[in-house]
């Protein structure tokens, strides 16, 4: 049996799966503070006659480290930066105390100034002075070469924890998104670890010794104990159990857009030729843009609960929700009351929704059936301009090859996978709108739990080669290794595949269907004067992102 | 994160799959550092810059300023139809109101493709800045336009192209043409009897750097601008001044790049040419990249700067402020020697020879230019090359007057086909074009 489990803004929702199938589910609400005790009475009430020993696997989605960033209650973070030429760097100083580097490594790897080591060791004292414990190093090009930030971490002293490095986190381009990953993943470092042990020291009292994974916000898990070195990956995982239960449900092989339908916002999701599209770049958390990988998800301000008026002959709904409907005592009409009134949702008091029409639509002069019907539409209509936004932006990214340029793929979708509370109230509205068919999936209130559920291991590496040089380097893993001249792609390709695994396992389990995959790659002559005097290889190999079956009955 | 004073358009293109050949400087290695620079600085999340792909050029986009022989398909290629349309799509979001300033990252270049074009010279084809601008003055309308160009090459293709439209101020820096491809760019070659002194050429001796160049801008070019009131300034941004270049000799930085972009201060930058693809391009497109925006660059230098080894010699001083008098003093006087070279004129003709050094054959032309004082008058094109083309072509500007178009319109139809290998028209009034053989 698994056990699926996500924590929402104000509710965890909580599946328990056999064989493949919904046995029974969970809705317990909590409060920030008690996210634990809310995770445990979710658990217990799955739980309440089976065998723990039966249990193989608990995933659980966590907003403990979003919440410690949005609420900014994170541990202070010593920063140790270096920058070289480029931008000035002074902006990106985001941590407690900010020590700057004098040194500087080129855009191939190439050390061109050692730094002064002297700053390191005065940083080390000047942190304890002031008790700052977590530490970041993240260094311009690290990616490319890591050892200023190998060399900072030893220089530093053994009295720090976490000591956390730009380059073991992503192997991305982008300095000032290395530097914000670096402190963000120092600073919810303590949280996460509290909240990990808390977890382990509950289940263990519950006899639950399955393994625990947490989700990260590509979709994919990691084991908890090894998630302690990576809390950031956990952010803003909310969004990606959604789409992987959707993933999970509607057996969707195609482009297809994703509409989780809430009480305030619409979440926009997109599967490309039926794999989660990721965000290009990384995540964005508060106000610090990530290199963290996530599932692509943009929201657009509507929901079921969104306050409607007319300002004018103009009907506006939201941004903002002022309570329930008003079919459920609330004080402004909403959608939901729009809803209820034409018998697509049964909730609350239909007479008080139709209340709410009415006195909205008196004002221009229309029954309260035709403003249902104008709410509705309107609603469709915001939803389908965001969507068409984002495509148009998706679908428009920079590209750099002619081939690319030419024959690149453009992501249409060819069907729509809504979920949320008026998810069917509204999917032939939408159907109408968007032109195509929109599919309300089984067991659509808990996609987000089953998508927790079976989501698996996701990895990523980045490989590059420069045979001028005689270097690999694979920041993911910290390995920067001399290679023969004759290094080309094939070798690189080869060596990704099995590297992954490496990184794969440094963040769980690999299950027996996980596949590698190599998603980019790239080989570059290199040639000074007239002559070529090596290769510039690139590689990124992955764990093909997955589910685990799931019947359906 | 930063936020950009003006907001940027870039249109990065660096073409990973296009080499002239495999170890030819325009290879697909040329821009590879570039774009690990500026994705490492984050300039994608500098808000207020916005990427934008590349169209595709159109034919009628290219025949509005080229005469490809024997057509368009047979001479050009993808590449360059995506680089022209790196350019079309920068100046668009510019005038469609999407950013203030933009800058096209793209390769090849195209400032040594001249009107008439039968092939690849100095890595170009067809000319990225002339077609971007006829393409937005269809679109927009009539602009008057300043082209600085910033290469170290002469941009001899675009001096052909604008040579007698005075809508056109064509200016161009570079290493003089007695030590370097393409030979030309002397300050007497100054244009056409219909746009005579609106062609402004400042070749500077080997050696010049950061102080030369910057002298120039100050001194010379902004005082011309100023009094020209451009309603658009595009710099053809080449990158190869700079000291660390293998095909040129100027001491040239990022830093001096910043700061030149910075007093231009062009609506538009396009890439041209630049080869030191490791020690210039990644610090010099950054340092343009971030004066456009109007961010600080005052950190953006080489690994290897210092501005000692790279000052100047005083003669060099010396020499800059004496060319720039007499620069300046031509363009003051230009109406002044106009009269005397072409009053009395009907016909001004010259005769030029074109070396198109990356396919190894020579052109000889006759030009022969209208000369009439309603308009800026037509041009007439006798050209024959190796590959045994005798083509007549026939240039009819925007803002021709009725008389010149019909004129020229006429020396079209009657033309012999029989006599050439083809007869080509450009009518810009009509928008037209039309070839019979
Ligand atoms: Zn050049
Ligand atoms: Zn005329």
């Amino acid at each position: 049996m698994i056990i699926g489990l996500d924590v929402g803004g104000t509710h965890i929702d909580a599946v328990l799966l056999s064989n493949g199938k919904v046995l029974r589910t969970a809705k317990v609400p909590y409060s920030s503070g008690s996210i634990v005790e809310g995770i445990c009475s979710a658990i217990d009430e799955l739980t309440e006659d089976v065998d723990p020993g039966k249990i193989n696997r608990v995933n659980l989605s966590t907003t403990i480290c979003t919440n410690a960033v949005l609420e900014g209650k994170t541990s202070p973070v010593g920063m140790i930066l270096e920058s070289g030429p480029g931008l000035d760097a002074s902006f990106l100083a985001c941590g407690e105390e900010n020590v700057f580097l004098d040194g500087y490594i080129d855009h191939r790897g190439q050390e061109v100034k050692p730094f002064n080591e002297n700053i390191v060791r005065d940083a080390s004292v000047h942190f304890k002075e002031k008790g700052i414990l977590s530490v970041g190093i993240a260094t311009k090009f690290s990616v490319r070469n890591p050892v200023h930030e190998l060399k900072a971490k030893e220089l530093l002293g053994g009295d720090f924890c976490p000591v956390t490095m730009g380059h073991a986190l992503s192997g991305k381009l982008n300095f000032p998104r290395r530097v914000y990953t670096t402190y963000l993943n120092a600073a919810v470092y303590e949280r996460f670890r509290f909240f990990a042990s808390a977890i382990d020291k509950a289940f263990e009292e519950r006899g639950i010794r399955a393994p625990v994974n947490v989700l990260k916000a590509d979709g994919g898990t990691m084991n908890l104990k090894k998630a302690v070195s990576f809390p950031v990956y956990t952010v803003l995982s909310g969004p990606s159990a959604s789409v992987m239960g959707c993933w999970v449900l509607s057996d969707n092989h195609e482009d297809a857009v994703i509409l989780d339908i809430g009480g305030t916002t619409t979440d926009i999701s997109f599967f490309a030729g039926g794999i989660p599209l990721l965000e290009p770049r990384g995540i964005k958390i508060g106000a610090y843009p990530t290199l963290v990988r996530a599932i692509y998800s943009h929201s657009v301000a509507i929901g079921g609960d969104s306050a409607v008026r007319f300002e004018g002959d103009k009907l506006v709904i939201g941004p903002r929700r002022e309570g329930p409907p008003k079919a459920l005592g609330g004080p402004m009409p909403t959608p939901t009351d729009a809803m209820i009134l034409l018998e697509l949702l049964n909730l609350g008091k239909k007479e008080k929704a139709y209340i709410a029409m009415k006195e909205l639509g008196e004002v221009m002069g229309i029954s309260p059936e035709e403003t249902a019907h104008l709410i509705l539409d309107r609603m469709g209509d915001l939803i389908k301009e965001r969507v068409y936004e984002l495509l148009k932006d998706l679908n428009s990214r920079p590209v750099y090859t002619i081939r690319e340029l030419l024959y690149g793929e453009k992501i249409t979708p060819k069907r729509a996978v809504i979920i949320g509370g008026p998810a069917k109230a509204l999917s032939l509205m939408l159907e109408r709108k968007l032109k195509i068919p929109c599919v309300v999936p089984e067991n659509f209130e808990v996609a987000n739990a089953i998508g927790a559920a079976l989501s698996r291991i996701t990895a990523e590496i980045n490989l590059i080669a420069d045979t001028a040089q005689g270097y690999l380097t694979v920041p993911e893993l910290g390995i920067r290794e001399k290679i023969g001249r004759d290094f080309n792609l094939e070798k690189a390709r080869k060596q990704a595949m099995e590297l992954i695994k490496e990184r794969a396992s440094a963040l769980g389990s690999l299950s027996e269907d996980a596949e590698a995959e190599i998603v980019e790659e790239s080989c570059f002559n290199m040639v000074r004067g007239f002559y070529t005097v090596g290769r510039n290889i690139r590689v990124k190999a992955q764990i093909k992102p997955g589910v685990s079956s799931f019947e359906m009955d | 994160m930063l936020k950009a004073k003006n907001r940027l358009g870039l249109v990065f293109f660096p073409a990973f799959d296009w080499a002239i050949s495999p170890t030819h400087p325009e290879r697909e290695e040329r821009l590879l550092y570039t774009l690990d620079q500026v994705s490492e600085e984050g300039v994608e999340d500098i808000e207020g810059i916005k990427f934008f792909n590349p169209v595709l050029a159109k034919e009628e986009d290219i025949k509005r300023v080229h005469f490809c022989v024997p057509d368009v398909d047979s001479v050009v290629t993808k590449s360059h139809v995506i680089s022209a349309g790196g350019a079309i799509a920068a100046a668009r979001a510019l005038f469609e109101g999407k950013v203030d300033k933009a800058f096209a990252v793209v390769r090849p270049p195209g400032h040594h493709a001249h009107r008439v074009v039968y092939g690849d010279r100095g890595f170009c084809i067809i000319n990225i800045e002339a077609i971007m601008l006829e393409h937005i003055r269809q679109s927009f309308g009539p602009k008057k336009v300043a082209i600085v160009d910033t290469d170290c090459h002469h941009g001899d293709g675009t001096q052909d192209i604008y040579w007698n439209d005075r809508n056109t101020l064509f200016i161009s820096l570079h290493q003089d043409g007695r030590t370097l491809y393409p030979g030309s760019g002397f300050p007497d070659e100054m244009g056409g009897p219909g746009a005579y002194g609106y062609t402004v050429n400042v070749p500077l001796p080997p050696q010049t750097g950061e102080e030369g160049f910057l002298y120039v801008i100050e001194n010379l070019v902004m005082p011309i601008i100023k009094e020209y009131k451009p309603d658009l300034v595009v710099n053809s941004a080449g990158q190869d001044n700079h000291y660390t270049d293998p095909i040129t000799n100027m001491n040239f930085t990022a830093q001096g790049y910043a700061k030149l972009t910075e007093l231009l201060d062009p609506d538009i930058a396009v890439l041209e040419g630049g080869y030191s693809i490791e020690g210039a391009l990644p610090y010099v497109n950054l340092g343009i990249i971030l004066a456009l925006a109007g961010l600080d660059y005052s950190h953006v230098k080489e690994p290897d700067y210092d501005p000692d080894k790279m000052r100047q010699p005083g003669w060099i001083s010396d020499y800059i402020k004496r060319l720039c008098n007499d620069i300046y003093g031509r363009w003051l006087r230009k109406e002044e020697i106009a009269r005397k070279m072409f009053d009395g004129k009907d016909f001004v003709r010259r005769n030029k020879r074109i070396y198109y050094d990356t396919i190894g054959i020579m052109e000889n032309q006759e030009e022969t230019i209208k000369v009439c004082r309603s308009c800026s008058g037509y041009t007439m094109i006798k050209s024959k090359c190796d590959l045994g083309y005798f083509i007549l072509a026939i240039v009819i500007p925007p803002g021709a007057c009725p008389r010149c178009v019909e004129e020229a319109r006429k020396i079209y139809e009657v033309a012999d086909p029989g006599d050439y290998t083809g007869i080509y028209l450009q009518d810009r009034v009509n928008d037209e074009f039309k070839v019979k053989k």
